[in-house]
């Protein structure tokens, strides 16, 4: 337990450290988002509407291109080969990476989305929810892209097939978030959509890290 | 369990066998495609609402029939090349997957063709069409792992573990319209009351499928074949740069 928590602390210390990370997934989150009112038109009842599509999209859009970040750079110089020789299990290793990108990559957007919300004339009620379920639905962005990064880390130009696997899994979390978000602008129960995600949520951590963990004994030996 | 199957796992063997089927498969294909079409297209009978259209029906159901079935094969060869590292396991489900990949794409467009005049719009975002659309894009993701791997090997186990995952998708696909109750209908053949639709038409569709079943076992047959050849190939050549 206490290699596995080291191994996430070190990890978010590599991304603290780097300091780029956090903030150029984030701008990229913003302007991704700010492209929309661009492209549609300032009408604030169609930003109403089309808001919580744009910002789930966008999330999931960032999310993708951070993915390759949670094996890659270990890759490279080495560090994962002897991570996966250590005694702590691989598919727990695997799980820390994964827990350790989710805490760095993903939790800021959900941070920063109450102001992006607003931009687009979100309600209140709306933002809330929309909090609530990209809290709830976004491990499985971490859990499914592990899979895919772990698929294509030992590739060059791995970036194109990693969005060819990674994105039509990501189809459903996004349906489910979307139509939470909608229920409660609409003020109609939220609760079914936000238990939806939570139990792919659920499921995605009992699958993902072993399969992450095969993909990664595949791609170092 | 009675029968060994990890003998037909031999390469040569598995060769003889299906060199053994083939021209059957071939034949079968041929005649059951020509007498499932002949059902279809004249012996039915046009349906009271939906017109001739009713006929893509015959070529719309067994396809995605196709897609989900061969799909699941796909993953249960990987699965056992996974655990018992049989190569030729492997290879058909490689051999399978542009197939499978076809099957979809059929099903997609013919489907499309007849939401056109039936629903109004060629496209809907209905669960059941998502759904296959997400498995269209899995066989195109597993066909570009297998593409993207100088080490076959390698490329063999990255696909399966893809496939495994993918799986998932095959009892969306199947429960989706019960689940979501969307536009698309819902199963009419195989439900726990027996077939919901009358025999003029269940005998063509059944024949269809059978059609698209053998037609499948004829291009597996040819394209495993090429695989396996064509791995024989390197190997051969590779022994020839040693020496």
């Amino acid at each position: 337990m206490d290699k596995f928590i080291s191994l996430i602390a070190r990890d978010i210390r590599l991304a603290v450290r780097q300091g780029s990370a956090f903030t150029m997934t984030l701008s990229f989150f913003v302007v991704a988002v700010t492209l929309y009112p661009l492209g549609v038109g300032p009408e604030l009842n169609i930003l109403t509407r089309i808001g919580p599509g744009v910002l789930w999209v966008g999330a999931l859009l960032s999310c993708l291109l951070t993915l390759d970040r949670i094996f890659q750079a270990d890759f490279e110089d080495g560090s994962l080969d002897q991570l996966m020789l250590g005694s702590l299990p691989v598919e727990f290793m695997a799980l820390a990476k994964i827990i350790a990108h989710w805490l760095t990559s993903v939790v800021p957007l959900i941070l920063i989305t109450p102001i992006l919300a607003v931009s687009l004339n979100m309600p209140a009620d709306g933002i809330w929810a929309m909090m609530l379920a990209l809290l709830v639905g976004s491990p499985v962005l971490s859990l499914i892209g592990a899979i895919g990064a772990g698929l294509t880390v030992g590739m060059k130009r791995g970036g194109v097939l990693l969005s060819l696997l990674v994105l039509p899994l990501y189809i459903p979390v996004l349906i489910f978030g979307v139509a939470a978000v909608e229920a409660a602008i609409a003020v109609l129960p939220m609760g079914p959509h936000i238990l939806l995600l939570a139990g792919m949520s659920l499921g995605a951590l009992v699958i993902c890290p072993v399969a992450a963990a095969a993909a990664l004994r595949l791609a170092v030996e | 369990m009675a029968i060994d199957l990890h003998r037909f796992a031999n390469p040569a063997r598995f060769l003889r066998i299906t060199s053994a089927i083939f021209p059957w498969a071939a034949i079968v294909t041929v005649l059951l495609l020509a007498v499932g079409l002949y059902l279809a297209l004249f012996v039915s009978p046009e349906d009271y609402q939906q017109g001739q259209t009713v006929r893509i029906m015959f070529v719309h159901v067994p396809a995605a029939w196709m897609a989900m079935s061969i799909y699941i094969m796909m993953a249960i060869s990987s699965a056992t090349g996974l655990i018992w590292k049989h190569p030729v396991a492997d290879l058909s489900a490689k051999a399978a997957a542009p197939i499978g990949a076809c099957f979809t794409f059929l099903a997609l467009v013919t489907g499309s063709l007849w939401g056109q005049p039936m629903w109004g719009t060629y496209w809907v975002w209905d669960a059941r069409l998502t759904s296959m659309l997400i498995l269209f894009f899995l066989y195109l993701g597993y066909m570009g792992i297998w593409g993207s791997f100088d080490d076959q090997s390698k490329a063999a186990r990255a696909a399966a573990i893809l496939v495994l995952i993918g799986a998932i998708n095959v009892p969306i696909i199947k429960f989706s319209v019960d689940w979501w109750n969307t536009l698309h209908q819902p199963a009419s053949v195989a439900t726990m009351d027996g077939p919901k639709i009358h025999s003029s038409i269940l005998t063509p569709l059944l024949v269809m499928s059978l059609a698209y079943t053998s037609l499948f076992l004829t291009i597996f047959i040819i394209r495993v074949k090429a695989e396996i050849l064509g791995r024989r190939l390197r190997i051969l050549r590779l022994a020839n740069l040693e020496e």
